[in-house]
């Protein structure tokens, strides 16, 4: 035999019963060794390792209950197998409550046996490769908790383990639900600050005055309301890093004010004149064009320089289809551990589906989605109806209005610049025209290059 | 070469067909003689009267003693057999040892319906099986090869009376003392 042998330890007191148990599994081909009784049985558990044990449950001195015991205690993934000559529920419960693989009530039928063995190794089997391939996984393709095989995104994580090294500000862009949030954690982690606190704020979820209160904290008494003094984020992420989500949704005094502090690493709580000193790491993440916002007036051109020390931009799902399937596998293992479900996976179908949809929402979504899946579906595998996939948005005109030669080929041409991402030379290629065609019809129709109503720009413009 | 000795040891009269079958088949698998042994001698004393059946492993020590003393000895018998931890067993053969005993009790299953010789494959089947074990083999993973594992008398059926080609080698080195 090529492979390693499966160790079975049988125990017990008969010799009778040892030397026939070792018989039939020896001629199995495993590799089996004896011992008389609970305490010769731990010493080989403390001296090697085992893959099964089978143990009789009545014997002098340590019964089987103990020997499983003190046999989990040693080596935690043996399988144990209990025999008993009479099974009673309440040893039986008890057998499995300390953790038994099964048992087996003396005499046993062959094929009980054998099947058990079987099932034993293969599932001992499976574990191990399960556990081998999970390593291989992380080293190859995580980045902490991003996953992802394709060239951009180790691209992106190479980037990010060189910047989390850096004390410099980060600018995270992607659009929402593509994980830039779970992106600047990975990075806080990976830095010289992973001991210290990792503080996130959103800016688009308040309103300018509250959120100004939440980053810099505010005196007793500064406004009504102000009944305790309170400290703010960037107090609370002193040491560590601070996460400012959608920092293009800013107003124009908080810009400021956020641009003073990236300056002088310090400032006043509100309604107070003690300055506060902060070490606080700053990555921020937008979903916005913010070089575009810059260009309009929108948002302050030194903020931007300040804040684009590091750009790192995550490619939105559609970009990487290829990291799908490991998603998916990824989060429905998740999920089944989470809602203790047996989940097993989807179906192909489903699969399918999940590879063709454009996930404007990102992983996110698929996230989303596949927790919807989770849920409804009644066996281990999601189904795709399970999965309540939206339709394709109205790319075609709803049947029973009719509409003209124009609005059609508009629809058309802005669902294939949303497929291609806006890339122009590409989307041109599908359709057949060449790229000064396609600008003029972006440009009547008002059509952005990601195929939403909107004037377009300049063609070839930097993001 | 040390001949193989087939041995009824029922308490039926014996089955000529049946035997020579099985001789047929040993002699087949494993390259050598096979003679026939025989005496009014019965392992009486391996019967458990609780289990009504008979222990094999008593048998296989009193074939050691009684039997012709060299080569392999088979003994054929129609009571049932059992080993303490199992229900019953078809068989039971010596790992690398001289002996090996086969019971046709289980195997009888059908017999009556299908006709005789479907109890005379599956006893020279099992028969292989119980002296490949005498001669060293293990369980074999190839579901048709007679050294596969029979927990039931359908897996009997799914087999050939033959060892597959990695047992035959695996055979060849046990005998001229090769690789482990
Ligand atoms: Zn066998
Ligand atoms: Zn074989």
């Amino acid at each position: 035999m090529s492979n390693e042998r499966t160790r079975i330890l049988v125990v017990d007191d008969e010799e009778i019963v040892r030397e026939s148990l070792g018989g039939w599994l020896e001629k199995d081909g495993y590799s089996v060794h004896v011992a008389v009784d609970g305490f010769a049985a731990l010493e080989k558990l403390k001296a090697e390792r085992w893959s099964i044990l089978i143990v009789d449950l009545k014997m002098p001195g340590m019964d089987g209950l103990q020997v499983l015991e003190e046999a989990k205690k040693l080596q935690p993934e043996l399988a144990v197998v209990i025999m008993t000559a009479y099974a009673t529920v309440d040893t039986a419960v008890a057998a499995m409550k300390l953790g038994a693989y099964d048992y087996l009530v003396k005499p046993f039928d062959p094929e009980e046996l054998s099947l058990m063995m079987q099932k034993i190794v293969s599932q001992q089997t499976l574990v191990r490769e399960n556990a081998v391939l999970r390593q291989a996984l992380k080293r190859e393709y995580r980045f902490r908790d991003l996953l992802s095989k394709s060239p951009a995104m180790q691209a992106v994580f190479e980037l990010a383990r060189t910047a989390a090294r850096s004390n410099s500000t980060i600018l995270v862009l992607g659009e929402s639900g593509s994980g830039k949030e779970v992106l600047a954690r990975a990075i806080h982690q990976e830095s010289p600050r992973a001991e210290g606190p990792f503080v996130a704020v959103s800016c688009a979820a308040l309103t300018e005055s509250l959120l100004e209160s939440e980053l810099f904290g505010h005196e007793k008494g500064a406004f009504t309301g102000a009944i305790a003094r309170r400290k703010g984020k960037f107090e609370a992420a002193h040491g560590g890093t601070l996460f400012l989500d959608e920092v293009g949704d800013i107003g124009s005094k908080l810009q400021l004010d956020l641009l003073r502090v990236l300056e002088e690493r310090r400032f006043h709580r509100i309604g107070g004149n003690e300055s506060v000193d902060v070490d606080v790491r700053i990555i921020a993440a937008t979903n916005r064009d913010l070089k575009r916002a810059v260009g309009e007036g929108k948002f302050r051109e030194d903020l931007f320089y300040r804040l684009n020390v590091i750009p790192i931009l995550i490619p939105p799902l559609r970009d990487r289809r290829e990291d799908i399937p490991l998603l998916v596998e990824s989060f429905v293992e998740r999920l089944s551990v989470e809602m203790k479900k047996r989940l097993d996976g989807v179906s192909s179908e489903a699969m399918s589906a999940l590879m063709a949809h454009d996930w404007p929402g990102n992983v996110r979504e698929l996230r989303n989605i596949l927790e919807r899946g989770a849920v409804v579906c009644t066996g281990p595998v999601i189904q795709l109806p399970d999965l309540g996939l939206p339709g394709k948005p109205d790319a075609a005109p709803r049947p029973g209005t009719l509409a003209s030669l124009e609005e059609v080929e508009r629809r058309h041409v802005s669902a294939v610049l949303a497929h291609t991402g806006g890339n122009v030379s590409q989307s041109a290629r599908i359709l057949g025209i060449d790229r000064v065609t396609l600008y003029n019809k972006m440009r009547k129709w008002g059509l952005r290059r990601d195929g939403e109503d909107e004037p377009p720009r300049d063609d070839n413009g930097a993001r | 070469m040390d001949p193989i000795f087939i041995w009824w040891i029922g308490e039926a009269a014996p089955d000529r067909a049946l035997l020579d079958h099985a001789a047929l088949h040993l002699g087949r698998a494993f390259g050598r003689p096979v003679r026939e042994w025989s005496s009014p001698e019965r392992p009486r004393h391996a019967y458990d009267p609780k289990r009504k059946q008979h222990l094999s492993g008593a048998i296989l020590k009193w074939l050691l003693e009684a039997g012709p003393g060299a080569g392999k000895v088979l003994g054929v018998t129609d009571r049932d057999l059992f080993i303490p931890i199992l229900t019953y067993v078809f068989g039971e053969g010596q790992l690398g040892g001289g002996a090996a005993v086969v019971s046709i009790a289980r195997l009888l299953e059908d017999v009556e319906l299908i006709g005789p010789q479907l109890l005379l494959e599956r006893l020279a089947k099992e028969a292989v099986h119980e002296v490949g074990h005498a001669f060293g083999l293990l369980h074999c993973a190839t579901p048709v090869c007679v050294m596969a594992r029979s927990s039931g008398v359908r897996n009997v059926d799914e087999k050939k009376p033959e060892l597959c080609s990695e047992c035959r080698r695996r055979l060849e080195e046990l005998q001229t003392g090769g690789p482990r």
